[in-house]
C-alpha cells in the first residue's frame, strides 16, 4: 500500500464526530500524564539538593546539580562512553545489516531459514544475552571462544575486565545487527526487480547494482535504523548491569547507568534527576530527526523520487 | 543467470546464518549437559543429552514464578494497549481531524523518551504507594510504553480497510461501537492479532523497569535470569536451560511477527 496523505484521506471522510473524538482521550490522556508527570518531576528535583540518605528533606538549590554534574569526571565518561557505543555499535550494525541484506536478498538454497537464524539474536531479551556472551562464550577458561584461543597461544583473556567496552559492543552489535538487516532486508525487498534484472542484462555487476542501485535505495531505510537504534542504545542498561555493572571504574558506565547509580545506588535524587534531564535533551535531539523522517513518509510520496 | 544456483552466496549466506545463530545454539547445547561438561577444559561436543537441568530448574528454583509473572504481566499490558489502542486508532484512522497528524506524532515522540529520565520519579511514586515489586504497576507501565506503538500499528491496519464497508453500516444504522465490534475488528483481526504479538515480545523481553522495580515477587524472567550475574557454584547448564526456556517461545513469536515488527519499530518509514 502506498503512502497516502492526511490531506486528501480527509477530503474524502465525512466531517468529525464529536463521539469519535472522545475515543482517543483515555490514550492521549494516559500518555500525557505518563510522559508529564514523571518528566515534570525530574525537572524539579533537578533543581533541588534531595538525597535520600541525608536527614534534612529537600531544598531549592538552582542549577548546582547541573554544575557539579559538569565537574564530575564520571559523568564526562558516562557521556562519552554513551556515544562510542552509540557510534560502534551503529557503525558494525548497520555496515554489516547492508551488506548481509544485500547478501541475503540473492536467491540461494534454504535462503529463507538462513535468514530467520540471522534475525533470531534480536528476539533474545538483553539479560540472556548478556550472560550468554559473558559465561558462556567469553569467559576466559570456560568461554567457548577460550578454545580456539588456546590452540592459537592466545590467551586465557579476561574480556570484561580487559577489553570492558569492546566486550559490551559486542554483545550489543550482535543483538541490533539482526534489527539492522531485517528493516534493510524489507527494504531491499521492496526495490524494483527490473530494475535489476535490466542492469543485469546490460552487464552490470553484482557491485555495480549494489553502489548504484541498492544503496541509494537504502537511505532512507538506513537513516531509520540509526535513528531508532541510537534511541535504544542511548538506553542501554541490562547488559551493562549484569555483566561489568559500569565498571571496571567508569570504564563501561553510560549516562543511563550513571543515573541509576546515582538515584538508586547512592540515593541523590537531585543528580539524578539532572543527569535523567540531560539523557532527555540527548534523546530529544536524535527523536526530532526520527519523527520529522517518519512524518515525511506520511505525506504524498515525492514525485521526484519516485 | 537466475535459474543458475548462486554458489558463492549460499556459501556466504549459511557461513554467516550459522555464526550468529552459534550463540543460541552453543546455550541450547550447553543446556542439555551435565554442569561437568559445561565447565569442560575442551568443549565438549559428544555427550549423552540430559533434560536435569531443565528439571532442575523448573522445580529447584523460582523460575516458574517469574515465568508466571511476566505472562501475566506481558499478556496484561497487551490486552489494555489494545483495548486503548482500538478506539483511539479507529477515530484516527476514520475521523481524522487537522489535529490527527500532530497527535500521532505526540503519541510517537513519548516512546522515544529514555525510560532513564523519569526513572526517579516513577520509583519514588510507586514507593509511596507501596506498588515496588508490584505485578499491576509494572503491567501498567508496560501498557503506557507500547501504547505509542500499538496505537500506531492498529492505525496503520485500520487505514487498509475499505471505507465502503463501514458506510455500509452506518447506512444500516450502526453506532461507532456497533461498526468497531462486528465490522471493523473481524476485519482487521489478522492485524491487531500481529500488533498484540509485538506487544508482548517488547514487554517479554524488557528489562529496564522489571530489573528497576520488581524483585523476588513480582520480577519477571528478565529479572531471574539477571540473578545468574552473582551465581554460586556451578551454573552454566542450568542458566543455559533456563535461558532456553525464557527465550524459545518468544523466538518463535518474533519469526511469526517479523513484517509488524519492521512496521511498528519504525513507525511505518520502511516497508
Amino acid at each position: 500500500m502506498s503512502a497516502a496523505s492526511f490531506e486528501t484521506a480527509e477530503a474524502q471522510r465525512p466531517p468529525v464526530q464529536t463521539g469519535a473524538a472522545l475515543f482517543i482521550l483515555p490514550s492521549s490522556a494516559l500518555l500525557f500524564l505518563w510522559m508529564l508527570v514523571p518528566l515534570g518531576m525530574t525537572l524539579y528535583f533537578s533543581v533541588e539538593h534531595y538525597n535520600l540518605l541525608s536527614e534534612n528533606g529537600p531544598r531549592y538549590t538552582g542549577i548546582k546539580n547541573y554544575l557539579y554534574l559538569i565537574s564530575d569526571p564520571a559523568f564526562i565518561d558516562s557521556v562519552v562512553n554513551s556515544f562510542v557505543i552509540l557510534a560502534s555499535v551503529l557503525g558494525i550494525t548497520v555496515i554489516g545489516g547492508t551488506l548481509l541484506a544485500w547478501l541475503y536478498d540473492l536467491a540461494f538454497p534454504g535462503a529463507k531459514i538462513a535468514r530467520l537464524l540471522v534475525i533470531a539474536p534480536f528476539f533474545v531479551m538483553p539479560t540472556v544475552n548478556a550472560l550468554l556472551w559473558k559465561n558462556l562464550l567469553l569467559h576466559p577458561i570456560y568461554g567457548f571462544l577460550a578454545f580456539p584461543l588456546r590452540l592459537l597461544h592466545i590467551g586465557p583473556i579476561d574480556w570484561f575486565g580487559r577489553f570492558p567496552m569492546l566486550s559490551i559492543i559486542i554483545i550489543l552489535a550482535w543483538q541490533w545487527l539482526p534489527f539492522a538487516f531485517l528493516i534493510l532486508l524489507t527494504s531491499i525487498h521492496s526495490l524494483d526487480h527490473e530494475q535489476k534484472e535490466a542492469a543485469l542484462i546490460d552487464g552490470a555487476g553484482q557491485w555495480t547494482i549494489f553502489w548504484h542501485l541498492i544503496l541509494p535505495h537504502l537511505k532512507r531505510a538506513i537513516s531509520v535504523v540509526v535513528m531508532v537504534e541510537a534511541i535504544f542504545l542511548l538506553s542501554t542498561f541490562a547488559e551493562i548491569l549484569t555483566t561489568t555493572a559500569g565498571g571496571p571504574g567508569t570504564a563501561t558506565t553510560n549516562l543511563t547507568f550513571l543515573v541509576y547509580s546515582l538515584g538508586l545506588l547512592q540515593f541523590d535524587i537531585g543528580l539524578a534527576s539532572a543527569g535523567g534531564i540531560v539523557a532527555v535533551v540527548l534523546a530529544n535531539i536524535v527523536a526530532l530527526f526520527l519523527i520529522r523522517t517518519a512524518s515525511r513518509n506520511l505525506n504524498p510520496p515525492d514525485p521526484a523520487h519516485q | 543467470m537466475r535459474s543458475k544456483t548462486n554458489w558463492t552466496a549460499f556459501v556466504l549466506g549459511w557461513t554467516f546464518a550459522l555464526l550468529i545463530f552459534f550463540p543460541i545454539f552453543w546455550m541450547a547445547l550447553t543446556s542439555i549437559k551435565t554442569e561437568t561438561e559445561a565447565y569442560a577444559f575442551h568443549p565438549t561436543v559428544l555427550f549423552y543429552p540430559t533434560l536435569e537441568n531443565f528439571r532442575t530448574v523448573l522445580t529447584q528454583s523460582a523460575y516458574l514464578r517469574y515465568a508466571w509473572n511476566s505472562l501475566y504481566v506481558s499478556a496484561g499490558a497487551t490486552v489494555a494497549a489494545m483495548v486503548l489502542s482500538v478506539p483511539a486508532a479507529y477515530s484516527m484512522a476514520f475521523h481524522p481531524t487537522s489535529r490527527t497528524p500532530g497527535l500521532l506524532m505526540w503519541m510517537m515522540s513519548t516512546r522515544m523518551m529514555p525510560p532513564v529520565s523519569t526513572l526517579i520519579p516513577t520509583y519514588l511514586i510507586l514507593a509511596h504507594f507501596g506498588l515496588i515489586d508490584s505485578r499491576t504497576a509494572l503491567t501498567g507501565i508496560y501498557a503506557l510504553m507500547n501504547l505509542p506503538i500499538t496505537v500506531w500499528l492498529v492505525y496503520s491496519y485500520f487505514r487498509e480497510v475499505p471505507r465502503e464497508i463501514l458506510e455500509a453500516g452506518r447506512i444500516d444504522g450502526m453506532t461507532a461501537w456497533q461498526e468497531i465490534w462486528h465490522l471493523l475488528l473481524p476485519i482487521s483481526l489478522p492485524g491487531l492479532a500481529s500488533s498484540a504479538l509485538l506487544s508482548l515480545i517488547l514487554c517479554w523481553n524488557e528489562a529496564f523497569w522489571s530489573i528497576n522495580l520488581t524483585g523476588i515477587k513480582a520480577g519477571t524472567l528478565t529479572v531471574f535470569i539477571a540473578g545468574f550475574s552473582n551465581p554460586q557454584g556451578l551454573f552454566l547448564a542450568k542458566l543455559s536451560a533456563a535461558s532456553v526456556l525464557a527465550v524459545a517461545p518468544i523466538l518463535v513469536f518474533g519469526w511469526t511477527a517479523q513484517r509488524q515488527l519492521v512496521r511498528g519499530l519504525t513507525f511505518g518509514a520502511v516497508k
